[in-house]
């Protein structure tokens, strides 16, 4: 049995779906975007487009979330399905889009350039734990107006791994989808074996900015995923009560459900969110807070409610270094999310909200994300008997450790960690320098970005995806790239 | 064919298939290969790899076991082939290991004497529990040129020391090196109560042992 968390009784999950859909006939959502708003009026809802407001009746609601697919896959870049999106799978990536990279030597944080980026893209793939890329750092050596495409082109040169990433404009987001049509080998074989999801969040309270909803039309109509990342603030931009909140996040999600299959029947798209319990102390967005938690496990029970894949922001820390409050909010985070079962939990190796990205803190976070894999695979019986004849053939001897019963299942009972985790005796940790969780970290990043080996793309390939971004560069005031760093 | 059983026996040991050693040891034999040849070139090469996977950690403690296990009970087979031909398998050293008067503590202690009977050591289990006289008296009757105390509690190591004192009132205590560990144990500690050494696990264990005995 897969140990499962539940968080809402049938009453209170009901409830709080009706007023999602209330929410939507009154106040209403407003958009936006034009193109969304006809979209609304064409199938029958009442839209006031000075204001740009649409007036969303349940029906047209209920059959959006009909023909949305209820489970979808993500392609590795060899053609293989290796994330999937809906059930109770648990899969998990780095947040993404951090401000600032954790410099390994001094502890601060600072602005990310190009080989940072590259040297994380790297980092993740080598951590087994870890099941997909995001756009995890924002270059701050390129214009700011291709800082989105740009971080895609890199993780497309070193990646083998399916990509979360997000657009920040309506103009890069194409360039983005030619970057992976070309890695795809077309747009129908993307369509059909999509290797990036696209993020897409709403504005609380029920507000889709231009931007966003352009986006999200776009990729449905090239049957592109994407990713509802709904962020209610609780006590600030929605109602404090965690079921207050959980209801506005149902009828931003909503709202963005119907738009998106408006736009496309049957176009993939993932119930998600990125809330926070509003600190009322120092007015900032915790994610490390149980508050915060508690609103992301209740959404992913009304996401799977309505039959749809799930996403949340979990297992990031508020800490400005990576020190125990760091970990103790990460690994709740992470075991609450694989207890709910969200399909993709976006947030390892951040921390300071959701601004900075830490190496150290993502070697870290997959030994918390083996743990929690572990444990929702849950306890099995692996033998008929259980342990009966085996007991009974040792007696009373301390024999296990030479059975060959131990050695067949030791490795799938037990998570074994890295060398990131102490468990020896205190001599052998002494011997070994007496090192704190953060420099052993630190070894391992070494040692694992050293292991990464290049993917083998092919220079045509790389040339192109070269040439579109160069373009896009261009039309922004760049004459050239920054170097790619050397292997 | 004599290399491919010896190459058999070896991957035996490094493949975890604890039953085959002493079969294809014994067939070993009955196709006319000599004891020693089957140790040295068939055995300790197997045991070898296994310690060298156990390093880089692609090997753990159960497959470290069962090959020490399957090495063991092919040397049943060999022991009486050696003294027939009135040869002696190499020995690293005679050990005498328990686990000290007061402490019942069996895993640590029972691992490093498999794994150091396995590495040519000959080893004298004598348990838990052990009063310094039985240490004593086994030194003596076995010729034992080390030995191994373990003690799991910060309440029991100071039993290591009595029983390094009893060695020196029976006057054996030059005949002897001694090697203790243990959970609470330390570089210290050894050095301390006039320990000749101390290992922190296993691998040091046997490691220590060979230079003890050297």
């Amino acid at each position: 049995m897969r140990p499962q968390f539940k968080i809402l009784g049938d009453d209170l999950l009901g409830q709080i779906i009706a007023e999602g859909f209330e929410l939507l006939r009154d106040p209403g959502v407003r958009v936006h975007n034009s193109e969304a708003l006809r979209l609304l009026a064409d199938a029958g809802a009442d839209v006031d487009f000075d204001a740009q407001i649409a007036y969303i009746p349940r029906d047209i609601v209920e059959q959006a979330l009909e023909t949305a697919p209820s489970e979808f896959d993500l392609y590795d870049l060899e053609g293989e399905p290796v994330v999937h999106y809906g059930g109770d799978s648990v899969q998990f990536d780095p947040g993404s889009a951090a401000i600032t990279v954790l410099d390994s030597e001094t502890e601060q944080q600072r602005a990310p350039v190009t080989a940072d980026f590259v040297k994380f893209v790297k980092l993740v793939e080598t951590l087994p734990q870890i099941d997909a890329q995001s756009t995890a750092l924002i270059c701050t050596d390129v214009a700011e107006e291709i800082g989105d495409l740009y971080r895609l082109y890199l993780a497309l040169l070193y990646m083998r791994k399916p990509i979360v990433t997000g657009a920040f404009r309506k103009d890069t987001w194409w360039t983005m989808k030619d970057l992976l049509v070309a890695v795809a080998g077309g747009e129908e074989a993307l369509a059909e074996r999509p290797i990036a999801i696209f993020d897409v969040c709403p504005s609380p309270p029920l507000l889709w900015s231009d931007l966003t909803c352009q986006n999200m039309i776009d990729c449905a109509r090239h049957m592109i995923p994407s990713e509802l990342v709904s962020m209610p603030l609780a006590g600030a931009t929605a109602p404090v009560t965690i079921a207050g909140a959980v209801v506005q996040h149902t009828a931003e999600c909503m709202s963005g459900v119907t738009i998106c299959q408006l736009a496309r029947e049957g176009a993939p798209i993932v119930w998600g969110g990125s809330p926070a319990a509003f600190d009322m102390r120092e007015g900032t967005t915790p994610m490390g807070a149980v508050g915060t938690w508690m609103i992301d496990t209740s959404y992913t029970e009304v996401g799977k409610a309505l039959g749809l894949p799930t996403h949340a922001y979990l297992g990031m820390s508020d800490a400005k270094v990576v020190d125990a409050q760091c970990g103790l909010e990460s690994a709740g985070g992470a075991l609450m999310a694989a207890l709910a079962g969200v399909n993709m939990v976006s947030g390892a190796g951040m921390m300071d909200f959701e601004s900075c990205q830490s190496y150290e803190k993502l070697v870290i976070d997959a030994e918390i994300i083996g743990m929690a894999k572990r444990l929702v695979a849950g306890v099995e019986a692996r033998d008929e008997p259980i342990a009966l004849g085996l007991i009974r053939e040792l007696g009373h001897r301390a024999d296990y450790l030479g059975q060959l019963h131990t050695a067949k299942w030791f490795s799938e009972e037990q998570y074994i960690p890295s060398s990131v985790i102490d468990r020896g005796s205190l001599d052998g940790w002494k011997k070994k320098g007496s090192k704190t969780a953060w420099e052993r970290a630190q070894d391992r990043v070494a040692v694992l970005v050293a292991e990464y080996e290049p993917t083998g793309m092919s220079e045509d390939l790389r040339s192109e995806l070269r040439a579109v971004t160069l373009k896009a560069a261009q039309s922004f005031g760049m004459d050239e790239l920054p170097p790619l760093p050397e292997d | 064919m004599p290399n491919e059983i010896l190459k058999e026996i070896t991957r035996s040991l490094v493949e975890c298939e604890p039953d085959l050693t002493p079969q294809l040891t014994q067939e070993a034999l009955e196709n006319g290969l000599e004891p020693l040849t089957i140790i040295n070139q068939g055995l300790v090469p197997g045991m070898d790899i296994v310690g060298e996977k156990f390093q880089t950690g692609e090997y753990f403690l159960p497959q470290m076991v069962i090959a020490a296990n399957a090495m063991t009970q092919a040397m049943e087979f060999l022991e009486p082939e050696l003294k027939a031909r009135h040869e002696v398998s190499e020995s690293v050293g005679t050990i005498v290991i328990g686990t000290v008067k007061g402490d019942i503590h069996e895993i640590g202690k029972s691992l490093v004497g498999t794994m150091m009977s396995a590495h040519g050591f000959r080893v004298y289990d004598v348990g838990v529990d052990v009063p310094a006289a039985t240490f004593v008296d086994k030194v003596k009757e076995t010729q034992a040129n080390l030995l191994g105390l373990s003690a799991l509690l910060t309440t029991t190591m100071t039993a290591q020391r009595g029983v390094i004192q009893a060695l020196e009132e029976a006057g054996i205590r030059d005949r002897v090196k001694v090697m203790i560990g243990g959970a609470p144990v330390t570089e210290e500690w050894a050095e301390t109560i006039g320990a000749d050494g101390y290992a922190e696990d296993v691998v040091g264990a046997i490691a220590l042992g060979k230079r003890l005995a050297g």
